[in-house]
């Protein structure tokens, strides 16, 4: 099979991205603005801070799997309960990472599971409560390998 | 790894109205769409969207998932128990495949 100078220059170009920039090429990082769009839409306002706690490791060697935890103080009555929760991170390719649906036989609304973080970023979380108020909590996971790329 | 099995741990048992802990994790690619192949295409998503348990046909919790949950994931969560009986666990795959599970407590 003979290679065109072009065909050469496009695999290795493809080889590089694929082992070095694999996320940057895998399309636009989402930006913060997009993030708020996202959480004010699902928040229907502003949300308070407050009422939900966020728990991430303040450094992330592995961006592949990063432990996240929530809790969102409530009583997690029929009356008065935590409906549900998204969950963001404003550097990845797609910034909605989860959401969690809670009813009262939920007991608790906590929850733990494991993320990728593609750069070091804020993590964001929303609660959105049965009245309808809603409440947030951010905090920033320094990331030292992305967990995105090839 | 086509082959998805699910590991759970529930307690045997619990007081009536006890809040118990439930840790699941699924064994799974979670391909997050983002990432390419040698030749630069892009390799298609293939991951668990959509998790839910359910106590005695009732909803507990339920979430869904995007690209970045890491591989395998892992669920932890609570649920209120009243009464014995059976949690069901669902967990749908992209390509519309259902795994399913289920795990007693009884309530001393």
């Amino acid at each position: 099979m003979q290679l065109t100078r072009r065909e050469v220059l496009a695999l290795s170009v493809g080889a590089t991205v694929f082992g070095v920039a694999g996320l940057r090429a895998g399309g636009a990082v989402a930006a913060p603005e997009d993030v708020k769009k996202l959480m004010m839409e699902f928040a229907g306002g502003e949300p308070k801070t407050g009422r939900i706690a966020l728990t991430v490791p303040e450094i992330a060697e592995n961006g592949n799997s990063v432990p996240v935890s929530f809790a969102v103080e409530s009583p997690m009555t029929d009356k008065d309960y935590v409906s549900s929760v998204m969950l963001y991170a404003d550097g990845n390719p797609v910034p909605t990472v989860a959401s969690f649906t809670f009813t009262p036989m939920s007991g608790k609304a906590v929850a733990t599971t494991r993320m990728r973080l593609a750069k070091t970023q804020n993590v964001i979380v929303v609660a959105k409560m049965s009245d309808g108020s809603s409440f947030t909590d951010t905090k920033q996971v320094k990331v030292t390998i992305g967990g995105c790329g090839g | 790894m086509s082959e998805t099995k699910p590991r759970i741990k529930v307690p045997e048992t619990a007081a009536a109205g006890e809040v118990v802990t439930i840790k699941t994790l699924m064994s799974h690619i979670m391909e997050s769409g983002q990432r390419k192949d040698k030749d630069g295409n892009v390799i298609p998503r293939k991951i668990i969207n959509k998790f839910t348990c359910e106590f005695n046909g009732k909803p507990v919790f339920a979430c869904n998932l995007e690209g970045g949950i890491s591989a395998n994931p892992y669920m932890e969560f609570t649920a209120k128990v009243t009464e014995s009986g059976t949690f069901k666990f669902a967990w749908v795959d992209d390509d519309g495949t259902v795994t399913t599970a289920e795990q007693a407590i009884a309530v001393k």
